[in-house]
């Protein structure tokens, strides 16, 4: 699996992965305001999000319909269509591309559900890998806790009600949550996750995630050159203000 | 305990990975593929094979592409407006075979029933592969397709195709004529260029999936006739 960087896009990719409850989209939403603030030209994309096809995925979890199969074949549609239409193109362009959850998403659960591995990713392979993947790894027991006080009612798959393995959604969770953590940690070192100590203070782990960010990627290359969107030519009484924004492009 | 009336199906096979969980050998009836382009009579085949089928004393059960409870209607959306990149489509087409495979499919010939199937994995691949998707990719994806007692190929001329369509509703279907592709702004060309494309991809996957090729450019009864000599042959009934 070959990074965007080898493949020689423009842009830069980074994935958050971890367990719900891990806080890693918290992480990446303070990661995402920083590089705004810094003038990054950024994009967000979270795992489950096309429009087109969540509606189909929440009608067969609502109705239970899913079975493993079907379960990794429509999240697989869900990210094919956000990985065709919004991140290709935007890293073309030269974006930082921020993914809440990437394929290993898939990778982990998919197989905890019976999936065969070597099917998934298969599947899969039209993906490249992220420049760089923060896993972000709490203790179990803070993880369940951080859900579990949260949102005390667990949905039927978040719980992996389906796989039958404890008739009491909390234990079923439990287990479940148990197996997708072993399944990261037995591919964090083929794809070269970078492993964050999620038990720390949030703001702690922001300063180590911004660090990170800044030394594997070089920042600047990916400024906004232009203001968005570009604006109309100016009339003669709004040169001024014009002339003001070009600061931007001498960084 | 192996007698006539508990038959035992012993050579059931998934092309790849399969269904988790599945017992292939419970699955005692029998899966038959019709195939083929719009207007090569398959529709009329399928329903003149369920009456034979059900007036012989066989349960019959029918699937087709894009009639899954799952999937269907938003895949039916998604293609309205041609906003879908090719393996988003691809794979949504694979979650409405998946959905049918497993909710009817696998059931019904748990059953012991006849599984009649308008167009299967094969269609959905030579789609795809006529668009520059990859093959090993796709055999990858449809490896958890069961393989069908049976699979009849109903070959027709894209000229003669173009005919049939034309003298059934007077236009030609947007997806069937490859309008997507840009092979000619004329629909008329781009039909006959693109069914003759998908035609080659056919016989390139009869070699490795051993289809039934039925000269479709007959009568619809000529065509039936071999239909249903071939299936009795298959059900051990001449």
């Amino acid at each position: 699996m070959k990074t965007f960087s080898e493949l020689n896009f423009p842009g830069r990719l980074i994935a958050v992965e971890g367990l719900d409850g891990s806080g890693k989209s918290t992480q990446i939403y303070l990661l995402k305001r920083w590089l705004e603030a810094e003038g990054i030209k950024v994009y967000f994309s979270e795992w489950n999000s096309s429009e087109l096809v969540k509606k189909a995925t929440s009608k067969g979890k609502k109705r239970e319909l899913l079975t493993p199969t079907t379960f990794s074949l429509i999240h697989a549609t869900d990210f094919a269509d956000r990985y065709e239409r919004h991140l290709l193109p935007l890293l073309r362009a030269g974006y930082v591309v921020l993914c809440d959850r990437y394929v290993f998403t898939a990778f982990a659960r998919d197989v905890v559900r019976g999936c065969p591995p070597e099917w998934v990713r298969g599947n899969y392979n039209f993906a490249a890998q992220p420049d760089l993947t923060i896993f972000f790894k709490a203790d179990l027991e803070v993880s369940l806790s951080r859900i579990l006080e949260g949102r005390p009612k667990l949905k039927f798959f978040e719980a992996g009600m389906d796989l039958g393995l404890s008739k009491d959604p909390y234990e079923s969770f439990r287990i479940f949550q148990g197996h997708i953590l072993e399944q990261y940690m037995a591919m964090s070192g083929e794809f070269d996750f970078v492993v964050m100590d999620a038990n720390l203070h949030v703001e702690k782990q922001q300063v180590l995630v911004r660090k990170l960010v800044s030394e594997r990627i070089e920042l600047k290359k990916f400024k906004r050159r232009s203001p968005l969107p570009l604006p109309p030519p100016a009339p003669a009484e709004d040169r001024v203000e014009a002339a003001d924004t070009e600061e931007d492009s001498a960084a | 305990m192996n007698t006539d009336s508990e038959p035992t199906n012993k050579c059931r096979k998934f092309y790849g990975h399969g269904i988790p969980g599945v017992r292939l050998e419970e699955l005692t009836g029998r899966l038959i593929v019709v195939e083929g382009a719009d207007g090569s009579g398959r529709s009329t085949q399928i329903a003149r094979l369920v009456d034979s089928l059900e007036t012989g004393g066989h349960p019959t059960v029918q699937v087709g592409l894009k009639r899954s409870t799952l999937v269907s209607s938003e895949l039916e959306k998604a293609q309205e407006g041609n906003i879908l990149s090719r393996t988003t489509l691809s794979l949504f087409y694979a979650t409405d075979f998946a959905d049918q495979l497993e909710n009817i499919i696998l059931p019904a010939l748990k059953a012991g029933f006849i599984v009649l199937a308008d167009r299967y994995i094969y269609t959905l691949m030579a789609r795809d592969m006529v668009r520059g998707m990859d093959e090993a990719w796709l055999k990858n994806l449809y490896g958890i397709a069961l393989e069908p007692d049976a699979v009849f190929y109903l070959s027709v001329e894209p000229q003669e195709l173009v005919q049939r369509n034309l003298a059934k509703s007077a236009t030609l279907d947007y997806w069937e004529s490859g309008m997507d592709l840009g092979l000619s702004r004329d629909m008329f060309d781009s039909f006959v260029k693109y069914q003759t494309a998908i035609q080659a991809v056919f016989h390139s996957l009869q070699k490795t999936y051993g289809f039934n090729v039925v000269d479709a450019n007959r009568s619809m009864d000529s065509v039936t006739k071999e239909l249903r000599k071939k299936i009795a042959a298959l059900l051990g009934e001449t």
